[in-house]
C-alpha cells in the first residue's frame, strides 16, 4: 500500500513537448511510471519518448483512462492547465511549475473542491511511491520501498533527508513534496490523515519551514488524531526576522511563524524535532523501536 | 515587490479610497515649494521600505509650515535600519476620534484572500492578534464572487455604529479588494483607518506588497518599483537566476535549493558560526551561475570562508563538480572554500574536486564545522 499513487496510476504529462516536460517524461518512464500520454495543444498525433500526444486533457483521458496528471507548462498558463485537468476528471494533479501567480492558485481552489480533484503543488518536486510510481522531478535512485512516509515543503532538503533514510535502511511508502508556495494544494494535515489510514506506513517525517502556521496546525492534528509516530525538522531556524509582509502575515496566524513556535508546537504534540537533518533516521528508529 | 506609502496612497486614491492630502518631497527645497503657506497640522513621514520607521524617528508632527520644513530637514538623510531616507511625504494630519485596522492577505489556510479588520487599529495590532485574537475579524473571500457587499457590510458593522459610517467603511473595503485583485497584490493594509471628529472615514497609512510571480502582467506596478540598496542586490542576483539575501555573519553559503539553503544556515549557527547570506543557486550545474554566485559572495567584505553545499538529484554531482572546478578556476581568491557534495554520483564528483586540492567533506555537519574553523584563521 501507499498513498495517492501506485503501480496502477496512469499518468499524463501536460506540456510534454516542452524541454522540461520531455526530459522528465523520459526520467519518469525510466523509473517505471506508467506514462500513458501527453498534452500539447495542436500537436496531437505526435510522439514524445514513445508517448502519444493529445490536444486536450479530455482527449487523453478518453483514449487512455488516465487518472493522474503532471504539469510542466509555463507559469502564466499553469492555473489554466490545472483547471483543464480537473474538468477532464483527473483525480490527482501534480503541478511542478514554479512562479505561478498566487491569485491564479486561489481561483482554482473552489473548482478543485467542486470536482473532487486532489492537487499537489504548485512549485513542488512531485511525489513518489518507491518501486512503483514517480510523478515529478524527484531523483528516483535515492528512494527505496519501505514503511516511512515523508511530507516536505522543500525540494533538495527532501532529497537530503531521503538519502539519509535510505542509507540507514529506512525505506519509504510514499514521499510527497507539497511545494513552498503560500497557497497550494494538499497540505500537511491532508497527507498526515492519508498516512494514518495507510496500513503500510508505520512512521512519518514532516519537513517544515519557517513562515505561516501549517506546522502548528499539523502538530495539533497529530496530537488529536494520529496514532503513528511523527518526526519533524524545521528549516530556517537561524533566519533573521525582518523578511516579512507587513503585520498581516503575523496577524492571520496569530503568530510570526518562527521556528521556535513551530518546534514548541511539535514538542507539545510528542513530535521530536531534529536539530539537523542527520538526526532524523535515529529519531525514526527510536520511535519504531529499531 | 514592495512599494512606498505614498505610492500605496496614490493607488488608494485611484480606486476612490479617501486619503488626506499630501506631497512627496525629495529635498527641503521641494518641501518649501510644494506645501501651502498655510500653517496647519501636518505629518512628515520618511518613505522607506523597511518597517519600524515611527520608532526610529522617521515620522514627525509639525504645526506650521516652517516647522514642517524643519522636520523634513531632520528626516531626509536619516538612517533607518541601514537605509538612507531620500524622500518624505508631507501630509495633512487629521484629528482622530478612533483608529481601525483593515487588511487583505493571501491566506494559506483558507486558500483564499482573507479580509481582516479590527477596532484596535494602530502600531500595536500584532500584539492585539496575539493577546486578543477574538478582536480581529477574519473573512475569507470566495474568489469566484469577490468581496460581496453583505460581507463588507458585516465587517463594517462590527467596526462602526452609525449607518453612514458603516456605508463609508463598507465602500472602502470593496474598493480595497478590487485594487488588491486587479494589481495582483499579496498584501494591502490600511493601518490606521480612522474616524475623524467630523465623522469622515479616511485611510491614514497604507502598505501594499505585490506577488512577484504576477508582475509579468502588471506593467503599471512594475513601473512603481523603487528598489532600495538591499533590494537592488537581491534583484541583481535574481536576474542571474540566483536567490540571495544578505545577512550579517562571516560564512558565505552557496547551496542548491531554498530549503537546503536554510538548513545550511541553521547548521552553521548550530555549530557556533554566523551565516553571511542565504544563497540558492537553483537546480543547475551551469559554471557561469557558480561564478556569478561566488562573485556575489566575495563582494561581501565580511565573508571569511565559503561553504558550498550541493545535493545532486536529477543534476548529477559529477556535472556539478565540473561546473564548480571550471568556475573556481576563473575566480582568484584567498578566501578558503569548503565543498560538500552528496547525492547522485557523489563519489565521482568528489574525486573530480579532490584533484583540485580544495577541501571536500561528505556531510553537511562536517562542512559547517570546517567552514567555521577556516573562518577563524
Amino acid at each position: 500500500m501507499s498513498i495517492l499513487i501506485n503501480k496502477d496510476t496512469k499518468v499524463i504529462v501536460q506540456g510534454i513537448t516542452g524541454r522540461d516536460g520531455a526530459f522528465h517524461t523520459s526520467k519518469m518512464k525510466a523509473y517505471g511510471t506508467n506514462i500513458v500520454g501527453g498534452i500539447s495543444p495542436g500537436k496531437a498525433g505526435q510522439q514524445v519518448e514513445g508517448t502519444p500526444v493529445f490536444n486536450t486533457v479530455e482527449d487523453a483521458v478518453k483514449a487512455t483512462g488516465a487518472n493522474a496528471s503532471v504539469i510542466f507548462v509555463p507559469a502564466p498558463f499553469a492555473g489554466d492547465a490545472i483547471l483543464e485537468a480537473s474538468y477532464a476528471g483527473i483525480d490527482l494533479v501534480v503541478c511542478i511549475t514554479e512562479h505561478v501567480p498566487v491569485q491564479d492558485m486561489i481561483r482554482v481552489m473552489p473548482v478543485l473542491e467542486k470536482n473532487g480533484t486532489k492537487l499537489v503543488g504548485a512549485n513542488c518536486p512531485g511525489l513518489i511511491t518507491p518501486g512503483e510510481c514517480l510523478i515529478g522531478i524527484l531523483p528516483g535512485m535515492i528512494f527505496k520501498p519501505g514503511n516511512v512516509g515523508l511530507i516536505s515543503r522543500s525540494g533538495t532538503l527532501t532529497y537530503e533527508v531521503v538519502n539519509m533514510l535510505t542509507e540507514n535502511d529506512l525505506g519509504q511508502t510514499t514521499c510527497v513534496g507539497i511545494g513552498g508556495d503560500s497557497v497550494s494544494g494538499l497540505y500537511f494535515i491532508d497527507l498526515l490523515e492519508m498516512y494514518e489510514n495507510d496500513p503500510k506506513t508505520d512512521a512519518v517525517v514532516v519537513i517544515g519551514e519557517i513562515g505561516g502556521d501549517a506546522e502548528e496546525q499539523a502538530a495539533k492534528f497529530i496530537k488529536e488524531k494520529m496514532t503513528k509516530p511523527v518526526v519533524a525538522f524545521i528549516a530556517g531556524q537561524s533566519a533573521p526576522p525582518g523578511k516579512r509582509m507587513g503585520h498581516a502575515g503575523a496577524i492571520i496566524s496569530s503568530g510570526a511563524g518562527t521556528a521556535e513556535e513551530k518546534i514548541k508546537a511539535f514538542n507539545a504534540a510528542g513530535v521530536p524535532v531534529a536539530k539537523e537533518p542527520s538526526e532524523i533516521p535515529g529519531l525514526i528508529k527510536e520511535k519504531l523501536g529499531l | 515587490m514592495k512599494i512606498h506609502e505614498y505610492q500605496a496612497r496614490d493607488l488608494f486614491r485611484k480606486y476612490g479610497i479617501p486619503v488626506p492630502d499630501g506631497e512627496l518631497c525629495h529635498s527641503v527645497d521641494e518641501v518649501k515649494k510644494k506645501i501651502s503657506d498655510k500653517d496647519k497640522l501636518r505629518v512628515v513621514k520618511a518613505q522607506v521600505l523597511v518597517g519600524g520607521r515611527g520608532k526610529a524617528g522617521g515620522v514627525k508632527l509639525a504645526t506650521t509650515k516652517s516647522e514642517a520644513i524643519e522636520k523634513a530637514k531632520l528626516i531626509l538623510g536619516m538612517d533607518i535600519k541601514g537605509i538612507t531616507v531620500e524622500k518624505v511625504l508631507v501630509a495633512d494630519a487629521v484629528d482622530i476620534e478612533k483608529e481601525f485596522y483593515v487588511g487583505l492577505i493571501n491566506d494559506r489556510n483558507a486558500k483564499a484572500v482573507t479580509l481582516m479588520a479590527s477596532s484596535e487599529g494602530g502600531v500595536e495590532i500584532e500584539e492585539v492578534a496575539k493577546t486578543n485574537p477574538e478582536k480581529i475579524i477574519k473573512m475569507p473571500i470566495d474568489p469566484t464572487m469577490g468581496l460581496m457587499d453583505w460581507q463588507a457590510r458585516k465587517v463594517a458593522l462590527q467596526l462602526f455604529n452609525d449607518p453612514k459610517q458603516v456605508r463609508q467603511a463598507a465602500e472602502i473595503l470593496v474598493k480595497l479588494y478590487k485594487l488588491y485583485i486587479e494589481t495582483d497584490a499579496s498584501l494591502a493594509e490600511i493601518n490606521p483607518l480612522v474616524l475623524t471628529p467630523d465623522k469622515q472615514v479616511l485611510a491614514i497609512d497604507g502598505k501594499m506588497n505585490f506577488d512577484d510571480n504576477a508582475l509579468f502582467r502588471q506593467k503599471e506596478i512594475i513601473a512603481m518599483r523603487e528598489a532600495d540598496e538591499n533590494e537592488k542586490k537581491e534583484l541583481e542576483a535574481n536576474a542571474k537566476g540566483l536567490s540571495y539575501i544578505k545577512l550579517d555573519g562571516n560564512i558565505g553559503c552557496m547551496v542548491n535549493g531554498a530549503g537546503l539553503a536554510m538548513a545550511t544556515m541553521d547548521m552553521i549557527k548550530l555549530y557556533g558560526g554566523e551565516p553571511a547570506n542565504f544563497l540558492d543557486i537553483g537546480g543547475s550545474s551551469n559554471p557561469q551561475k557558480v561564478v556569478d554566485a561566488m562573485n556575489i559572495l566575495l563582494g561581501d567584505k565580511n565573508v571569511k570562508s565559503v561553504m558550498i553545499n550541493i545535493f545532486g538529484g536529477i543534476t548529477r554531482c559529477d556535472d556539478v563538480a565540473r561546473g564548480l572546478v571550471a568556475a573556481l578556476d576563473q575566480i582568484k581568491t584567498d578566501i578558503p572554500i569548503v565543498i560538500r557534495l552528496s547525492g547522485t554520483n557523489a563519489k565521482e564528483g568528489l574525486e573530480i574536486i579532490e584533484k583540485t586540492g580544495l577541501p571536500v567533506v561528505k556531510t553537511m555537519s562536517e562542512a559547517a564545522q570546517k567552514a567555521i574553523e577556516l573562518s577563524k584563521k
